[in-house]
């Protein structure tokens, strides 16, 4: 283990179970495996996506064109497979992929060649990609029975006992792991977001390290922008409007600092996940679903008052008396004994 | 003596209207602490941004091991064997000891990942050869300001830096913190590195040094062993030149108390700050960097609050609540960093110097362009800013004309105190001479003016009166005529009295 | 520069009052770029399309996007000042709300004015509230609260509609405030103006004077430009943000107050991802996210020639978001090409 699991991922894995075991209390239902499967498996796409936009949260960017970006990739896979049936599977999938990590790139590029603000770039790329779905299909949308059976039977099958989009969430997630905690790069990420002049000092490259976060996010758009498609059996432009923000969410319910270089793996897993049981919940509880997004709004609010790191200027400790009482570190006495 | 590790050579480095270093030349030897010492702006630390490849010298050779080396980065003298710690860290406080240390070259295993427990473990054993028992998997921002310049001095281990450059490192360290840094730097000196340490601290300076490199105005006017030199003498190479002849202090008469503070204090930066300023003086306002002059200031301003303190000005209380009340009672402040809280760069002249004192020129409900510019060309020409256009934007101006516009700011809105922080830190000696010209101009138009500066001829030269500042309280006052340079640095040092 | 210095004058040289105006800046400033649009715009669609230069139609299509350029000007003071509101079309929807539930409790047409202001009003101190006090992300706050109104908006109201309108309230919305007058010479009228689009022209003229002849104005751009400086020189910078969120949040009040007049009637989604259209009408403008720079010219010719684009395609049949794939690569096209020119610029000097 790299990272102890700090107080915060703690804290929000508390806050869960006991939700949980209040809810299954209530109605037993909702402990159900039939019923936690259903919820992982439509909050699988939420994982990894609040993974992808945390790397780019962590350079003190942010990425509003993931949705955007999901139902582009996703409509393109579904076009392959309504196309050219015959296809394997994979090459389906890595259609939907490598649409993503273009429209990926194409964000990093404006970000770190012309230093364009983030939140411009995506603001625009989101608009773009969506509209192309329409100039792509004239405004048809793919439906089910246009799609190859293989392409949409993959996301229901199970193994182990877990459908498919939990297993490559939980792939997905181990990626992210092992990357962001054992590559050197992945290190540099945190790096460049928590002091860009100091990462410059260690020769890490901030416009490297942006164009690999957005390209990062991309891939994974395109990656759920399949399942998404495949798992609903419709790929149109309206798809998964909005959900760029629910992203967001997840993240900074996770604890990612909008400010950069701040976020954890776990943390971010949480926050989304966190989302996926209030969604779930709301019915189990017979309280109408049109709580969910009053919810989401007041869990983000309580999440940054609560992260928010005192940011008032720290007095200095000037005075001899401030500075013994203060300063003095254990560490450092505890030498001497 | 050996062979130095590290030599330079005739070094010059100049930025725009300023000589920042002149043919300065200075070797270091292995297991030698050689403490550089000088007034602030004498070019200490353009030789510590020379030698950790951040400025390159206009000219001059630096020498490592008998190599000639150019330094194009930071990286190439990690390379080198340089490393510094410096004044603030430049660290990153969201990840841990270990990764801070080895950011920039984390050891990998064999699998290309990034080896944890081998950088863990030879964190631990780099901050165990210093003698700090710091956990390698802390976060950062957990340790204080003592435990981080450890964990600086672990990074310079770890780069195998033959070179440690120590930034005035002990600034915001207690009494029991020096003492675990300087055994630190006794153990470095015993493994052979070559230590460069900086420090205004005189009883600092014998306490650990062996030699000394002196500098004044960007050029080297002394070096030694320390133990061939007293203080009273280091202190006369440091200031140098006869004061009383370069800032003229003009005669003024003297008027009645406009200004008293007293008591002024907050929970850990200054206390008990009491002083009376009259109209035409000039009080100067010494001490070392951190002493809390700039703190109390601020305070007395309205930017950060008070705990304690009554302050009356022309008879009358005051309260200060924000730097609009302050502004409003007739208190200017000229800030010491002048790119951050003096300046608006992006905006033009005429823009700065009218925002303090917006109101003057509005005309029913808007302002007035003609006014504005009026204003700003009588201040801009009683200053002489030099510039295409009033308008022309402050990002384009030299340091001295941001610094001439930024005290126009303040004069516009019709001051009764003026507080100067600092106000000619970082500008070229023109622009220096026409400010020292124009402070004294301005007491004798009858304002109050209180001089914060670390440059001891300009406070010499300029104040009718000099208090001094140690550890946030006033330790000392000097009339004008019975000071001393060397008196006044050894209350501000805390030397002792005697070698004065 | 050509200015003589003149015999026996104190200065050693001439300092100008003003900044000399050279053509070249001139051309190449972001608001004649705009008003080039602008035209480019009208001379390609009345091209297209016979029925783009016609008064009425024209009258419609600002009703089209008055509701959103309203918002967009408290949205501009917001960037100005390196902050957002993110929670605008939320606002918008628990403003229109409140005043379908106050209309079916009969109230008068001004009084669903009124209530819509002080929802927005309510709305906006509390955004502003959470970022002064807490020193939290505008950004942050204001997704948050996004939700939160909006969600709100989806409790009360569930999949219901609100549409009983008192018909003074939807003539307001409905028809032209200022019907199309002759004036007896054949090529002098008054075009039909719509309620909102007169709001939007007052307002824009307002905020203009606002921001850039008063003293108020001139304290935003240095809190853009430097908030510590600004402190540093009396500003009251977080009152000020402070009241930019309130004034944003009564605008978008007031635009849910003209939008429900000119639809009879709302359900929870109203005005949906208004956020991005306004922040994109914005930057469009000129104004910087980085915070300092922007004109309110600006953003009025922005709003103006977006508002024309997505009409003039609008006649063509051109569905929604195609429109919007267009307005996107504008946003990007606009902001990157200066940058491209410089980076070049600075690779050439550089060699």
């Amino acid at each position: 283990m790299t990272s102890l699991i700090k107080s915060r991922e703690l804290f929000l894995a508390l806050i869960l179970v006991i939700g949980v075991i209040l809810i299954g209390s209530y109605d037993p239902v909702f402990v159900r495996w039939q019923n936690i499967s259903d919820m992982l498996t439509e909050t699988s796409v939420l994982f990894m996506l609040a993974l992808a936009q945390m790397v780019v949260i962590l350079t003190r960017g942010i990425d509003l064109s993931v949705a955007a970006n999901l139902a582009l990739s996703g409509f393109v896979a579904a076009l392959v497979s309504q196309y050219y049936p015959g296809v394997p599977l994979a090459l389906m999938i890595a259609a939907g992929v490598a649409v993503g990590l273009l429209l990926g790139m194409i964000n990093g590029a404006l970000v770190a060649l012309l230093t364009i603000p983030p939140i411009v770039v995506t603001l625009g790329t989101l608009a773009v990609y969506r509209g192309m779905i329409i100039i792509l299909a004239g405004g048809d949308q793919v439906n089910a029975s246009e799609m190859g059976d293989v392409f949409q039977a993959f996301p229901k099958q199970t193994f182990l006992g877990l459908t498919t989009p939990i297993w490559i969430a939980i792939g997905v997630s181990i990626l992210f792991w092992l990357f962001l905690n054992f590559t050197r790069t992945g290190r540099g990420l945190y790096a460049v977001g928590g002091n860009p002049l100091a990462a410059r000092y260690c020769g890490i490259s901030q416009g490297r390290q942006e164009f690999l976060a957005y390209s990062i996010a991309g891939a994974v758009s395109g990656l759920c922008g399949y399942l998404w498609v495949a798992r609903y059996g419709v790929a149109y432009s309206e798809i998964a409007s909005g959900y760029e923000l629910t992203v967001i969410a997840a993240c900074v319910i996770g604890g990612v600092s909008i400010g950069g270089g701040v976020g954890t793996v776990a943390g971010t897993l949480l926050g989304a996940l966190f989302l996926g049981i209030v969604n779930t919940a709301l019915p189990v509880l017979q309280i109408s679903p049109f709580w969910q997004m009053a919810i989401a709004g007041a869990v983000i609010l309580a999440a940054v008052v609560i992260n928010a790191r005192a940011e008032h200027r720290p007095d200095k400790l000037i005075l001899p008396e401030a500075r013994r009482l203060g300063r003095d570190s254990g560490l450092l006495r505890r030498v001497k004994a | 003596m050996s062979d130095p590790v590290l030599t330079l050579t005739a070094v010059s480095k100049s930025f725009p209207g300023v000589r920042a270093l002149h043919d300065v030349s200075l070797s270091l030897q292995s297991g030698r602490v050689t403490a550089l010492i000088g007034e602030n702006g004498a070019g200490k630390s353009t030789i510590v941004k020379i030698l950790t490849g951040i400025y390159r010298p206009d000219s001059g050779e630096i020498h490592v091991g008998g190599a000639a080396r150019h330094f194009s980065s930071p990286r190439d003298a990690w390379a080198a064997g340089i490393a510094a710690i410096h004044q603030e860290t430049v660290m990153f406080d969201e990840l841990t000891v270990a990764e801070n240390i080895f950011m920039g070259h984390m050891p990998v295993a064999a699998t290309g990942g990034v080896d944890w427990s081998r950088m863990r473990a030879r964190a631990a054993d780099l901050l165990e050869r210093i003698d700090a028992p710091i956990p390698p998997g802390l976060p950062l921002k957990r340790l204080s300001v003592a435990q981080k310049h450890l964990v600086e001095i672990a990074r310079a281990l770890s780069h195998e830096a033959q070179v440690v450059i120590m930034d005035e490192p002990t600034a915001a360290l207690s009494a029991n913190e020096i003492d675990d840094l300087f055994r630190i730097v006794e153990q470095l000196k015993a493994e052979g590195h070559a230590v460069v340490f900086i420090s205004h601290k005189f009883d600092e300076i014998f306490r650990i040094a062996d030699d000394f490199v002196c500098l004044r105005d960007g050029e080297k006017v002394g070096e030694g062993p320390v133990a061939s030199v007293t203080e009273a003498e280091l202190v006369r190479m440091m200031v140098g030149r006869p004061v009383d002849q370069v800032f003229p202090k003009r005669d003024v008469p003297i008027g009645d108390v406009v200004l008293s503070v007293e008591g002024l204090s907050n929970a850990t930066e200054y206390a008990d700050i009491s002083f009376d300023l009259r109209k035409g003086e000039i009080l100067g306002l010494y001490g070392l960097v951190g002493a809390g002059r700039t703190e109390a200031m601020q305070g007395l301003f309205g930017i950060t609050p008070t705990t304690r303190g009554r302050v009356t000005l022309e008879g009358r209380p005051l309260a200060v609540a924000s730097p609009a009340d302050a502004i409003a009672a007739g208190i200017s402040y000229v800030p010491e960093d002048r790119q951050d809280q003096g300046a608006i760069l992006s905006l033009g002249i005429r823009e700065n110097v009218t925002l303090a004192s917006l109101g003057q020129y509005v005309r029913g409900l808007f302002l007035s362009r003609p006014l504005e510019i009026d204003e700003t060309r009588h201040l801009g020409r009683r200053l002489a800013v030099k510039a295409s256009s009033w308008e022309q934007r402050l990002a384009e101006l030299s340091g001295g004309n941001q610094q001439k516009v930024v005290i126009a700011k303040w004069l516009a809105t019709r001051p009764k105190v003026i507080v100067l922080d600092e106000p000619t830190k970082g500008i070229d000696i023109g622009s220096k001479a026409a400010v020292h010209e124009f402070i004294g101009e301005l007491a004798g138009e009858g304002l109050a003016v209180v001089l914060i500066s670390s440059e001891l001829p300009e406070v010499m030269g300029l104040a009718d009166r000099l208090i001094v500042m140690k550890e946030g309280r006033i330790v000392e006052e000097f009339q004008r005529g019975r000071w001393s340079a060397e008196a006044i640095v050894g209350a501000a040092t805390g030397a002792r009295r005697d070698a004065a | 520069m050509n200015v003589p210095v003149q015999p026996g004058q104190q200065d050693r040289y001439t300092v100008l009052d003003t900044a000399p105006r050279r053509l070249r800046d001139f051309l190449l400033s972001w608001d004649v770029i705009l008003v080039i649009l602008f035209v480019l715009t009208i001379v390609v669609n009345s091209l297209v399309s016979p029925y783009f230069l016609d008064v009425y139609n024209l009258a419609d299509a600002t009703s089209n996007f008055s509701e959103k350029a309203i918002i967009a000007l408290g949205m501009a003071l917001l960037i100005l000042v390196r902050d957002i509101d993110l929670s605008v079309a939320a606002i918008v929807a628990l403003a229109s709300m409140g005043i379908g539930y106050a209309a079916e409790a009969g109230w008068s047409p001004t009084m669903l004015f009124a209530v819509g202001l002080g929802i927005g009003l309510l709305c906006g101190v509390f955004n502003g509230a959470l970022v002064t006090r807490f020193r939290l992300p505008s950004i942050v706050v204001t997704i948050g609260t996004m939700s939160l109104f909006r969600g709100l908006t989806q409790v009360i109201l569930g999949d219901q509609a609100l549409r009983s309108y008192p018909q003074g309230f939807l003539d307001l919305g409905q028809s032209y405030f200022i019907p199309m007058t002759e004036t007896g010479i054949p090529w002098l009228f008054i075009p039909p103006v719509p309620l909102s689009f007169l709001v939007f022209l007052v307002l824009a003229l307002i905020f203009g004077i606002v921001l850039h002849r008063t003293a108020v104005g001139r304290q935003l751009f240095a809190i853009g430009s430097n908030p510590v400086a600004a402190r540093f020189s009396g500003v009251p910078v977080n009152r000020l943000r402070f009241l930019l969120f309130g004034l944003s949040g009564m605008l978008s009040g007031l635009a849910g107050a003209l939008l429900t007049a000119r639809l009879g009637s709302m359900r929870s989604n109203i005005a949906v991802g208004w956020e991005l259209d306004i922040v994109t009408m914005v930057i469009l403008g000129g104004v910087s996210i980085a915070g300092g720079v922007g004109s309110i010219l600006g953003v009025f010719l922005a709003v103006l020639v977006l508002g024309l684009v997505t009409f003039g395609m609008a006649l063509n049949n051109i569905p929604g978001q195609v429109i919007s794939v267009y307005i996107g690569a504008l946003l990007i096209a606009v902001i990157s090409i200066p940058r491209i020119f410089e980076r070049l610029r600075a690779w050439r000097a550089g060699r």
